[in-house]
């Protein structure tokens, strides 16, 4: 086999065509014209709006290279805006069924069955817009990076971003004609935190000031995209299933940015405590002399990530989500794995409501629940990696422990959008709660003292001095690695 | 040593670092046999089902999943579940080598003979890219297409060597350079038994013979009344061969262009080395570390590769072609060629970023290590002293069969 070979063949990455694929794009003339022509208008938006001042850096990034365990994770230099940005789609089933809802039981539609094309791709532009947005959110990080290191993940994360981005514009491109192309340009308008055009979801526009926001938007906002993703790889439309199970290995990385980011922050923050003797984690002012990040104010930002996620969920009781269950659109989390009918036709679920001005636990269909049941599992994945933080401050001997938020707490979206509460949930007064506010979530002295220590360090091995060095380097690479080649100026 | 596993009563485990692991799932969802379970607290491998096949090694983020013990009784599932850290290795003596090479029996005994010349265990480059091993067993080899066979020493000569091209066509075959293949010949020896594995090492580099063209060279000298070597030798275009592999984990090119490279070679021992030289050339073109090749023949019409070498140009590779049978001139073997050059060697060698390697005929490393002990000597270094450093920081690499 040569790469020069027009024949395509199933499962194998195609670079003959200006787009790397394993879709047979060199068959498809009219999808690959629309790629070509929509191609510019990326790279030109990856110029503005992707990572500031390191278009020309040469980063050690991994890339596919096919789809399979071998082949997709290849490591070498690349300068970003060469990276090779494809459209990826996991191996077909043949054998695959629609696994839920009232088609249960049908072969997987290769095509997009006429009634539901509207709500398809609502969800893929909802899916698609929230890529890009990210990029957008930490294009200023690389310039306070803590370490090459550091610096070389975000900018991973950045073109994985980008080629899930690639990965929804090719849906709308091949299966929805004109609307479809008309979504994919919408895609490279928008705008994160933008007034005119901002991106369809609150979350993505936020600002992501410092590290430890993009640590935690990695760790709390990546994960719901995480979730979303596995409940769309459910999906009878497999063409989107395929593309979403080949995104989740990717989403992984982020998972592990987010997840280590934080355990780092936190293990310094311990270490420079231990060292000092200051023993108490609520001496704010004496950890912070130590040049580290107090464990409270981790607390409150953790706070903060994890209910702007929340309401990412949309509402707890929501009729559209119980439209595209039985449309067999989107499934719940592992939805192959669960014991039950797979149509929900009687089946209740707990949905934690406002009752009588108090939280309270009421069953619900759980047809119309499954926003609420997504957003549990999700809960329950984050509480994993707080556990594990938690044993990193214990392992230390200091007594404090992280902890989620109620759910309740600072919620713009569902039940509990027009409540204040406490962060254990305890419903706050207006007053109150203005008057609190700064005990639940980070305040302007916070935010100024993370900027602080924003301060670069790229020197090869060194690491800021308010976050540990990895135990494994990317790659197995040994610790003094230089993951970004930053050209002199 | 490695080859002690294969009479020991221990086993290689596969078994997950549950202080790195993010529990993301990826693992258990890759694995193609099931092997990989989790309970609420740790993702783990279940020892009887693992077939090493390592397709979870790559897509696993955080580098978790690339833990092995060497242990006489595999830990159970249930008690991986309570770990919250990975225990220590056992003491088990030699065996727990924990850099696996191949995880096949037959292979690992050819691959601990050919590194023993090293005197230790071996060790990877710090900078090496992380191989994968084992993809293809005896019992699930891949199929090879020959694309060229090719003698590249001169006709009337004694030595048949020859340029062997396989293709992989749609089949993943992922080598780097310095690791070796398995062939397999067709058919039984006079025992009944199916004919041993023979290692080659690859001659091109990870990209491709040709680049992505999802193929690779090899280079074999007909030996007489060899089963493999004359069964190879012989192939014509588009015959199918079977190949296991990939193996090696240590005789691995730094990826750290500030590496200076010391290849040392005879006959064939060139293979893994034009696969450097073209990685170097292809990959970094201005690498600032130096690369030197000490590569010794009888004769020139002898020397694989001569002609192709001579227009390597000497920024890329200081060629030291030397020959032991020109008539009317003094025999030099590559040791007396790095005496002579005992400047530039001696300069290298007191390098940290210097890396040694040699691959030939078994028995060539002793004359080399001589030299090498001599060069040292008149320097003011202490050989004895250099060469376990090199070897435990993964800068001293013997492959000789």
């Amino acid at each position: 086999m040569t790469n020069s070979s027009a024949a395509y063949v199933e499962g194998v990455v195609d670079y003959s065509t200006k787009i790397p694929n394993n879709v047979g794009l060199v068959n498809d003339a009219r999808v690959l014209k629309a790629l070509e022509q929509w191609h510019p208008g990326y790279i030109d938006w990856w110029m503005t709006m992707g990572p500031d001042g390191f278009q020309t850096s040469e980063v050690y990034l991994r890339t596919a290279v096919s789809i399979d365990p071998k082949g997709w994770a290849q490591f070498d230099y690349v300068k970003m805006p060469e990276y090779r940005w494809g459209v990826l789609l996991a191996t077909k089933d043949e054998e695959r069924l629609v696994n839920f809802g009232a088609s249960k039981g049908e072969k997987a539609w290769q095509d997009v069955p006429g009634e539901h094309r509207a709500a398809l791709r609502r969800l893929i532009v909802i899916q698609g817009d929230t890529e890009p947005a990210s990029v957008e959110q930490q294009r200023h990080l690389g310039k306070t990076a803590p370490s090459l290191y550091d610096m070389r993940n975000l900018f991973q994360v950045n073109v994985e971003e980008g080629r899930h981005l690639w990965a929804m514009v090719y849906l709308l491109h091949k299966y929805f004609g004109r609307d479809g192309r008309e979504e994919a340009e919408g895609l490279l308008q928008r705008r994160s935190g933008d007034h005119d055009k901002p991106r369809m979801l609150g979350a993505f526009n936020e600002a992501t000031p410092d590290w430890l926001s993009f640590f935690m938007f990695t760790f709390f906002t990546d994960r719901d995209g995480k979730m979303q993703l596995e409940s769309l790889a459910q999906s009878g439309f497999d063409p989107l299933s395929r593309t979403c199970r080949f995104m989740l290995t990717e989403e992984a990385h982020h998972m592990f940015v987010g997840e280590t980011g934080v355990g780092r922050v936190v293990e310094r923050t311990c270490e420079a405590m231990k060292a000092a003797g200051a023993g108490d984690p609520y001496d704010i002012e004496r950890v912070r002399r130590l040049g580290v990040i107090d464990l409270p104010t981790i607390q409150k930002k953790a706070n903060f990530h994890y209910s702007l996620s929340l309401d990412l969920f949309g509402s707890e009781v929501s009729t559209n989500a119980a439209n595209y269950y039985n449309a067999g659109l989107k499934g719940r989390f592992m939805e192959t794995k669960i014991d039950d009918d797979h149509l929900l036709s009687n089946a209740k679920y707990p949905v934690f409501k406002l009752v009588d001005g108090q939280p309270k636990l009421v069953a619900e269909p759980a047809l119309s629940a499954i926003n609420m049941r997504l957003r549990d599992d999700y809960s329950k994945d984050c509480q994993g990696g707080i556990g594990r933080w938690n044993k990193i401050i214990e392992k230390a001997g200091i007594k404090f422990e992280l902890k989620l938020p109620s759910v309740a707490f600072h919620r713009g979206v569902g039940e509990f959008a027009g409540v204040e509460t406490t962060s254990d949930g305890t419903i706050l007064s207006n007053d109150e709660w203005l008057r609190r506010r700064g005990e639940f979530l980070p305040n302007e002295d916070d935010g100024a003292f993370i900027a602080s220590l924003m301060k670069p360090c790229w020197e090869k091995g060194k690491y800021a001095h308010w976050i540990a060095p990895p135990k494994v380097g990317i790659d197995n690479k040994p610790g003094d690695f230089e993951y970004v080649r930053i050209p002199r100026a | 040593m490695l080859h002690d596993l294969t009479v020991s009563a221990y086993k290689k485990q596969h078994l997950i670092d549950p202080e790195i692991c993010i529990r993301c799932n990826t693992c258990e969802a890759t694995c193609p046999v099931g092997a990989v379970t989790h309970d609420d607290s740790n993702y783990v491998v279940d020892a009887a089902k693992c077939n090493f096949c390592l397709d979870c090694i790559a897509p696993c983020p955080t580098g978790s999943i690339d833990n092995w013990r060497v242990v006489a009784r595999a830990y159970s599932i249930e008690e991986q579940f309570k770990w919250s850290e990975l225990p220590a290795q056992e003491n088990v003596g030699d065996a727990a080598s924990t850099t696996a090479e191949a995880i096949e029996d037959e292979v690992d005994t050819l691959l601990a003979t050919a590194h023993a010349g090293l005197g230790g265990k071996s060790v990877a480059p710090a900078s090496a890219s992380k191989p994968v091993i084992n993809l293809y067993r005896r019992d699930k080899p891949a199929i090879a297409t020959v694309q060229g066979n090719f003698r590249i020493t001169a006709p009337g000569t004694e030595s048949d060597i020859r340029h062997i091209v396989l293709s992989f066509g749609s089949t993943h075959f992922p080598v780097l350079e310095g690791q070796s293949i398995g062939i397999i010949p067709p058919g039984m020896g006079p025992d009944g038994r199916r004919h041993a594995i023979r290692l080659y090492s690859v001659a091109s580099a990870r990209d491709g013979e040709k680049r992505n063209a999802n193929n690779f060279a090899l280079t074999i000298k007909r030996v007489e009344g060899g089963v493999a070597s004359n069964y190879m030798c012989d192939l014509k275009i588009g015959e199918k061969v079977e190949i296991t592999g990939p193996f090696g984990a240590t005789f691995l090119m730094p990826n750290d262009t500030q590496a200076n490279i010391i290849m040392i070679c005879t006959g064939t021992g060139s293979a893994p080395f034009r696969a450097f030289t073209e990685r170097r050339r292809r990959a970094m073109q201005n690498a600032p570390g130096k690369a030197i090749m000490f590569f010794g023949a009888r004769t020139p019409q002898e020397l694989p590769y001569f002609g192709p070498l001579q227009k390597v140009p000497n920024s890329l590779l200081e060629k030291h072609l030397v020959f032991s049978r020109i008539p009317g001139s003094d025999r030099e073997y590559v040791q007396d060629r790095i005496r002579t050059e005992r400047a530039t060697v001696a300069g290298l060698l007191a390098s940290p970023a210097t890396n040694i390697y040699i691959c030939g005929l078994k028995g060539m490393e002793t004359g080399v290590e001589e030299a090498l002990a001599d060069v040292c000597r008149k320097e003011g270094y202490d050989w004895s002293k250099l060469k376990p450093e090199m070897r435990q920081s993964g800068r001293y690499h013997v492959e000789t069969y």
